[in-house]
């Protein structure tokens, strides 16, 4: 198992080389802009931009500016470690904000996935007990709205209704949890819910078929015979097949929203790095692009590894070698 | 159509009863008649081979005396009598009371039958605990001295191991154990060898022959295989379409069967000690549950078919002590027909 995971952990180091390796040539060699005028402004002179060019080493080749950038990364650069570089379009160094806006969108991945565990799991596990009765078809019509409405229009409505039209919660914005811890959570209530919705009805499609799978398996009829509650069957036998498969799912899901929720950070106007990047890719800057894309996929690549860790524990039918 | 039936009894007192028992499902194609008026009575000590083709009712009438299809699922009549009680009007926590510890139950293939996550020495802990307060540590000992007893080598490191960590011979050994950990008065075997290789198949009914010396339970051994059930049972119900259609002791249901169906069944088994040109299958398939055959369910299969067969459905009747038919054919034409023409060998 050990070794597994150091080899597993050398894989991840390669994804990460060859993640930056691509990002990197796709900013640097083939720009959306020059970086030197998103630096500068469109209105200086070639002299100025060619000093800019020397400054940041554009002029050179595409090698060693690769390497510089690996460097800075693994040695870190004058702002600290990892070096991250410098915002062309803030003209600030992008570690502390990445760091800052990671915090915002680490709040609002933890407390959606928690959101969706909590609403989704319950929802199938009942819909499956009860299949075919009001309730699963409630709680089915319910999975089959949070799949299809979209997350944008989902969090203007919660927005207009709860906000605009009832004041049951505060608008748009984030508040420190220093500042008000109970601000803090009136203001994280909506991005959470309207976040946690898609996943919520996702997983309570899963774990209903997952669930009724499990209850016609022979080895329920086998625990039913041994006399066990239909309370502890249902606890210890079938929730535990039927829930296992949900870790799998809930890492790469989980992963995916650390590279940034873009579309509820935008509705919901919270700093994180979703939004950050998307604007970054608009004004072509390229090094947060770049910074938030290794992130990105750091996370996912650890997660994975992770998860697998975990999931040998959950089944052990699962062996690696 | 309740017909009271005297069985020869090994050790005079009765343990199980059934009377009249109907197990109905409202499917949307319409009513399944899976069981549809059983009735039998098990002695205490007592090996019932119950043969049938799939889909004759033989597993859904003992999946409903162990409890494992209520009232929920099915539409139950009748009555089920295990030790002076009828367990079909039981409060479902009584039921499960009795469930593992009075009767238990094995099932066809037991690698699908035991939790895949669990420990297999776990598992019988659990069967321990759902029936006793013990402590896990005592439950442990116990459930290892179970599969020693039903001969796997090792078992204090086999306890520990997964069921996929066990072949098939060695997991029905391990589910036997699971079954008998709590010494139930009966042991309803339901197709325990069908899954298993042929060379095992005889060494788990041999340790349930052993077993139920050691434990004096009683056994019910469900099978579709007549040979099986010639070695190892006393009694032998045969099942066709949800009904009882013979009933008699292994002699009588061997050597002096009263049944077509029965004719049939013992037709098809391959023989190696005779010689035997081709094997005689019953000609057509099991008849739909949900619209039976109209007289005797069996007539539209039966060679000696004649003119009430199907219009008037045969009763079980007593025509010798202790053997039982339902079949509109004459005592004297079934022991004619029986001798000419069904060929079973000694």
């Amino acid at each position: 198992m050990l070794r597994y995971i150091v080899r597993r952990l050398m894989w991840v180091g390669l994804v990460v080389i060859i993640i930056t390796m691509l990002t990197f040539l796709i900013f640097y060699v083939i720009p959306p802009t020059d970086p030197a005028i998103s630096f500068a402004g469109k209105n200086q002179g070639p002299e100025v931009l060619a000093l800019i060019r020397k400054r940041f080493g554009l002029d050179q080749p595409v090698y060693v500016q690769y390497g510089r950038f690996v460097k800075h990364l693994f040695l870190g650069d004058e702002y600290g470690w990892p070096g991250f570089g410098f915002s062309y379009a803030s003209q600030s160094p992008i570690r502390g904000e990445l760091f800052k806006r990671l915090g915002i969108t680490l709040q609002l991945a933890v407390g959606g996935a928690i959101a969706w565990l909590i609403i989704g799991i319950p929802i199938g596990i009942v819909s499956a007990l009860k299949r075919r009765s009001l309730t699963d078809r409630a709680a089915m019509g319910f999975a089959l709205f949070g799949v299809s409405a979209p997350v944008f229009w989902l969090g203007l409505m919660a927005l207009y209704i709860f906000w605009y039209r009832l004041h049951l919660l505060p608008g748009t914005g984030y508040i420190g949890f220093g500042v008000s811890p109970w601000q803090w959570f009136t203001h994280w209530i909506m991005p959470w819910l309207v976040l946690a919705l898609l996943f919520a009805a996702f997983y309570a499609r899963m774990v209903r078929g997952n669930m009724i799978e499990a209850m016609s398996e022979d080895y329920i009829r086998t625990a039913r015979a041994k006399g066990l509650s239909e309370r502890r069957v249902i606890t210890r036998h079938a929730m535990r097949s039927s829930l296992t498969p949900v870790v799998t799912m809930f890492g790469l899901d989980f992963g995916g929203l650390i590279g940034g929720a873009i579309v509820t950070e935008s509705v919901f106007n919270l700093r994180g790095l979703g939004s950050w990047v998307v604007d970054a890719v608009f004004s072509g800057d390229i090094p947060i692009v770049i910074a938030v894309t290794m992130f990105g996929a750091i996370t996912i690549t650890l997660l994975n590894l992770f998860v697998d860790v975990i999931y040998a524990f959950l089944d052990p039918r699962v062996r690696y070698s | 159509m309740t017909v009271e039936i005297t069985s020869p009894e090994p050790d005079g007192d009765t343990l199980l009863s059934v009377r009249d028992l109907k197990v109905h499902f409202d499917t949307s194609d319409g009513v399944v008649k899976a069981v549809d008026g059983v009735s039998f009575d098990l002695a205490k000590g007592e090996t019932l081979g119950v043969v049938g083709e799939s889909g004759s009712g033989k597993s859904v009438s003992f999946m409903t005396i162990m409890g494992l299809i209520t009232r929920k699922q099915a539409h139950i009549e009748g009555e089920v009598v295990f030790r002076g009680q009828n367990v079909l009007d039981m409060p479902a926590d009584e039921m499960r009371s009795i469930r593992g510890s009075g009767m238990a139950m094995i099932f066809q293939d037991p690698i699908s039958s035991l939790h895949p996550l669990y420990k297999v020495g776990w598992q019988i802990v659990e069967a321990i605990q759902a029936h006793e307060e013990v402590e896990k540590k005592v439950a442990w000992e116990r459930a290892v001295e179970a599969l020693e007893r039903v001969g796997i080598p090792n078992a204090p490191q086999r306890a520990r191991q997964y069921p996929h960590e066990f072949s098939g011979g060695m997991l029905q050994r391990a589910m036997i154990a699971m079954a008998l950990v709590l010494n139930p008065d009966l042991l309803i075997a339901d197709e325990p060898t069908t899954a298993l290789d042929v060379t095992v198949q005889a060494q788990i009914l041999s340790l349930i022959d052993r077993l139920q010396q050691e434990f004096r339970m009683a056994v019910v051994l469900v099978t579709h295989d007549l040979g099986v059930i010639a070695e190892h049972a006393d009694n032998v119900n045969v099942m066709y379409a949800g009904k009882l259609v013979e009933r008699g002791n292994r002699d009588q249901t061997y050597y002096d069967s009263h049944h077509p169906y029965t004719w049939g069944l013992l037709q098809s088994i391959s023989r190696l000690d005779e010689k035997q040109e081709r094997l005689r299958p019953i000609k057509g398939g099991p008849p739909s549950l949900i619209n039976v055959p109209k007289g005797c369910s069996f007539h539209p299969r039966c060679p000696y078919r004649f003119d009430p067969c199907d219009k008037v459905v045969p009763e079980l009747v007593e025509e010798e002590f202790g053997h039982s038919s339902a079949c509109h054919l004459s005592i004297e034409e079934k022991k004619r027909i029986f001798a000419s023409e069904v060929v079973v060998s000694s």
